[in-house]
């Protein structure tokens, strides 16, 4: 072969990945101030759920002498600010976007290229983090300033804060890429995304917190993957967990985190050689 | 003879196609036992590419060529038969095989499509394993080959069709692929696009002695580039072999163009005239009668100038596929 035609010699393989995490993260960053009214609009929406839980039981626990179980108004209030910034965090590369990114040719595009198509996403919304959490600070200090959570936690609870909200946004990376497999057998998986949505509201502390729900869906709970990305996260922060607790629910999203990479590997391997690239 | 680039030996590429009758009764018959159909895409090819080849692959809309293109950059697994490029097997998606081909399709956008292009070629460093300084020197040489200039610093949202396709080439090139599998790159293009498009891959093709397989429907491509093509249909080989050939094989006529002393005088015994312009005139007539043809002309008129030609290129393809049919 023509010696004219060598490959251009390469970069080390780790320093590489951190190259590419880093260059996607600012790539992502530039892309999102392109729109930046758009996502002022998406993060007053984004705020808009946790809100309508926050009134509902404000108002409950005023009727209840000021408590529900225990979890006084200000609690509520600290467990729903504290949920808007975890529900940024959580936000991932969801799996009915995998339909879009076939139908498009996208997923054509990042094929070619050689690279683990977990990196794109994983780096992307990681990079994404930096401009939501920027604009959810302002939204924050409104929402303290109006329904004065009830908030007293320690160093060590903000540091396995920060350590968990990346942990939930790597569980939540894992299964969505997962379920977003079922793109490759079916163009209809829509049924199942909202299933898993369903089950994942009432299992995560999204909808309700944890500790209000009976004692065996809290049991059931830390046998999922769900509560790992939304409750435990949140309760780290606002519930004075014990550090054993602390240290345990970090364990968990590891343990989850991995598992959830075996299985969409092996997904991966059967769905991509179903992928027909039509149109692609 | 060299190592080929690309070796294809009995590839097969078969989609399940699901398929039902239109009406409620159907659908519901579906819900219970659903048909398919095997659309046979690819039936069993055969072919090799040598380096610094450039190939043209032709064929009509669902001829199999691009289905070919793509299990050849590993984007679809084959049904059976053997792909090897590079001496790598496409469907395994080796990195190392990816990081030295590249495939860019004219229809579909590979940049990101809200920040400028330089944003997208430098994720590609990152994601090729660039050295900065053969990314950037790359970069440049390429920006200037194809004339992009400061188009790379606004969205890519914000360009033109073409000029969208010459940034998207440049973000396919900077790794400097060995093999190029180029579909339909010039589509929807102007001609001046067209010619550019052209004359870039030509010289990237000289310079680097990259081995390119293109599939493009405009013959002024394949004219330009290709010495060798494979006609493709319904999946399988027509033709392989010099694009001089394909007329010498497929073409049942050709044209004999006439300068006469005597401008009116009467042609249609000599053939079917395709073209009259005064003194000129331009004959379609049965390949083995040209000679014959062409002689009863010279003798029985004045003739200033008589040349004899191959039909068109793209006449010469209708042939084939006409006659495969």
């Amino acid at each position: 072969m023509s010696s004219r035609a060598a490959s251009l010699p390469e970069e080390g393989r780790l320093r590489s990945l951190v190259d590419f995490y880093s260059t996607q993260m600012r790539t992502s960053v530039v892309a999102q101030l392109q729109y930046r009214a758009a996502n002022y609009f998406y993060m007053l929406g984004m705020v808009a759920e946790p809100v309508i839980y926050l009134v509902v039981w404000s108002t409950i626990a005023e009727q209840h002498g000021g408590a529900v179980n225990g979890i006084t108004a200000g609690q509520f209030a600290a467990y729903y600010i504290v949920w808007t910034l975890v529900r940024n965090m959580n936000i991932v590369f969801g799996a009915p976007f995998w339909e879009w990114r076939i139908r498009e040719g996208r997923l054509a595009g990042d094929l070619l290229r050689p690279l683990n198509i977990l990196h794109y996403d994983l780096a992307y919304f990681a990079g994404w983090k930096f401009v939501v959490v920027g604009l959810w600070l302002p939204i924050a200090v409104g929402l303290s300033a109006v329904f004065h959570p009830d908030l007293h936690t320690s160093a060590l609870e903000i540091v396995v804060f920060i350590i968990a909200i990346w942990g939930a946004y790597f569980v939540r990376s894992m299964f969505q890429a997962t379920l977003g497999m079922l793109n490759f057998w079916t163009t209809r998986g829509a049924a199942v995304f909202d299933l898993y949505m369903a089950t994942e509201m009432l299992l995560s502390g999204r909808l309700v917190p944890l500790a209000l729900m009976p004692g065996w869906v809290q049991t059931l709970a830390n046998f999922l993957p769900f509560k790992w990305t939304f409750g435990f996260p949140i309760e780290s922060l606002v519930s004075n967990l014990s550090t054993r607790s602390l240290l345990l629910g970090l364990g968990a999203q590891v343990m989850w985190t991995v598992i959830g990479y075996v299985l969409f590997t092996f997904a991966w391997r059967a769905a991509i050689k179903r992928f027909s690239a039509v149109g692609a | 003879m060299s190592e080929s680039v690309v070796h294809v030996s009995e590839l097969t590429k078969v989609f399940k196609v699901p398929e039902r009758e239109a009406g409620l009764r159907a659908a519901g018959k579906a819900l219970i036992r659903r048909k398919t159909r095997d659309v046979h895409a690819v039936e069993a090819i055969s072919f090799d590419i040598e380096p610094g080849e450039v190939v043209g692959f032709l064929g009509p809309n669902g001829a199999g060529k691009t289905t070919t293109l793509k299990m050849l950059a590993g984007l679809l697994y084959p049904t059976s038969g053997e792909a090897r490029v590079l001496g790598h097997i496409p469907s395994r998606r080796e990195k190392h095989y990816l990081r030295r081909m590249t495939m860019v399709m004219g229809n579909r956008n590979q940049l990101q499509w809200d920040i400028p292009a330089l944003d997208s070629f430098e994720l590609n460093r990152a994601i090729y394993r660039l050295r900065r300084e053969d990314y950037l020197a790359m970069r440049d040489e390429l920006v200037e080959l194809l004339d992009v200039g400061d188009l790379v610093r606004k969205p890519v949202r914000n360009l033109s069709l073409g000029e969208r396709m010459k940034v998207e080439i440049v973000g396919s090139l900077l790794h400097r692929p060995m093999v190029l599998f180029l579909d339909e790159p010039t589509i929807g293009l102007d001609v001046t696009m067209q010619k550019r498009i052209r004359t870039f891959v030509s010289e990237y093709n000289q310079r680097y002695g990259a081995t390119v397989l293109l599939t493009s429907h405009y013959m002024a491509d394949v004219e330009a580039l290709c010495k060798r093509v494979i006609v493709i249909h319904h999946g399988q080989i027509l033709f392989d072999g010099a694009l001089a050939n394909l007329a010498n094989e497929f073409a049942a006529y050709k044209t004999i163009g006439v300068l006469l002393e005597d401008g009116s005088a009467e042609l249609d015994s000599y053939g079917e005239v395709i073209s009259r312009d005064g003194d000129r005139a331009v004959l379609r007539v049965p390949k083995a009668e040209t000679s014959r043809v062409a002689a009863r002309l010279l003798s029985e008129h004045e003739v200033l100038d008589l040349t004899i030609e191959e039909p068109p290129i793209e006449d010469v393809i209708e042939m084939v596929f006409a006659q495969s049919r």
